[in-house]
């Protein structure tokens, strides 16, 4: 049988409460694509971050805005796609939140979560000229992938 | 799961208890109230307990650092005790981990304070 894709879209409003339902959404794909425990807390914190980060810094807290939330399950990788309704921003103007002098920021750590518990991110400008940020991880090896059978099961296989 | 605090005084130190996420919205506000209005009755030498804290996200991170911050301005303190592992690796790949004075045993972290 082919590989599906699996693609799931939703519109949110830019508040808070946004941030929790992104969260929520986005982790029971990952749980139903088979992801560890581990996994689940990096793709939700994730998440988290870029919803956090379209609220706050796209969006500037503007209730008449949007964010865009987009997951697609390939047969290897899940990918979120979160889009705002700002102005758009280069992660080259994002400072290092590990340098000595930015420390002890209040904020600003957002972008560093994300890179550092996906396996790929990146920003690109949305059609609409807001940022959109992508990120993926990779799809964890079926149990018992010595076997070849495939599928996204986190179910133990039993022994013969 | 939504953030509790209660505190209580351990000599000179008062320690808050945390149970819950520290996140955007109201985890962080609480956080920021609690903190703030212990700095307001002068009580500067604060020990966050984490035990009970197992999810941070970036705007939590950003008050405890505000907290941190805060009661070192007033001429105090802010120490945090017993990190459980998430909250831990959080600090440590953020670099806070060496910025925060961590502790394990709470009769240990009172006494460390000035």
């Amino acid at each position: 049988m082919a590989p599906e894709t699996t693609h799931l879209e939703v519109t949110l409003e830019t508040q808070v409460e946004s941030v929790n339902l992104a969260e929520e959404m986005c982790l029971r794909v990952a749980e139903s694509a088979g992801f560890g425990e581990d996994d689940c807390y990096r793709i939700g914190m994730s998440v988290r971050e870029g919803v956090i980060n379209a609220f706050h810094y796209g969006n500037q807290e503007r209730p008449e805005k949007k964010i865009h939330l987009a997951v697609d399950l390939t047969p290897d990788k899940m990918i979120i796609r979160v889009m705002d309704e700002g102005k758009g921003f280069s992660l080259a103007d994002v400072p290092d939140p590990l340098a000595e002098e930015n420390l002890l920021s209040t904020s600003g750590r957002g972008i560093f979560l994300m890179r550092a518990f996906m396996d790929e991110f990146d920003v690109i400008t949305a059609p609409s000229g807001g940022a959109e940020i992508v990120m993926s991880k990779r799809l964890p090896p079926p149990a018992g992938a010595s076997g070849g059978s495939g599928g996204w099961s986190a179910a133990p296989q039993e022994r013969a | 799961m939504v953030l509790h605090a209660t505190h209580r005084d351990s000599g000179r130190v008062t320690v808050i208890d945390f149970s819950g996420r520290i996140t955007l919205g109201e985890g962080s506000a609480l956080l920021r109230k609690t903190v703030r209005g212990l700095l307001e009755e002068k009580r500067n030498l604060l020990l966050l307990n984490l035990g009970d804290v197992d999810y941070i996200d970036s705007s939590g991170i950003g008050e405890l650092v505000s907290a941190y911050t805060a009661a070192k301005n007033q001429g105090g303190e802010m120490k945090l005790l017993n990190l459980t592992k998430k909250v831990k690796d959080l600090l440590q790949i953020t670099k806070l981990y060496t910025v925060f004075d961590v502790h394990s045993e709470e009769g240990a972290a009172v006494r460390s304070f000035r």
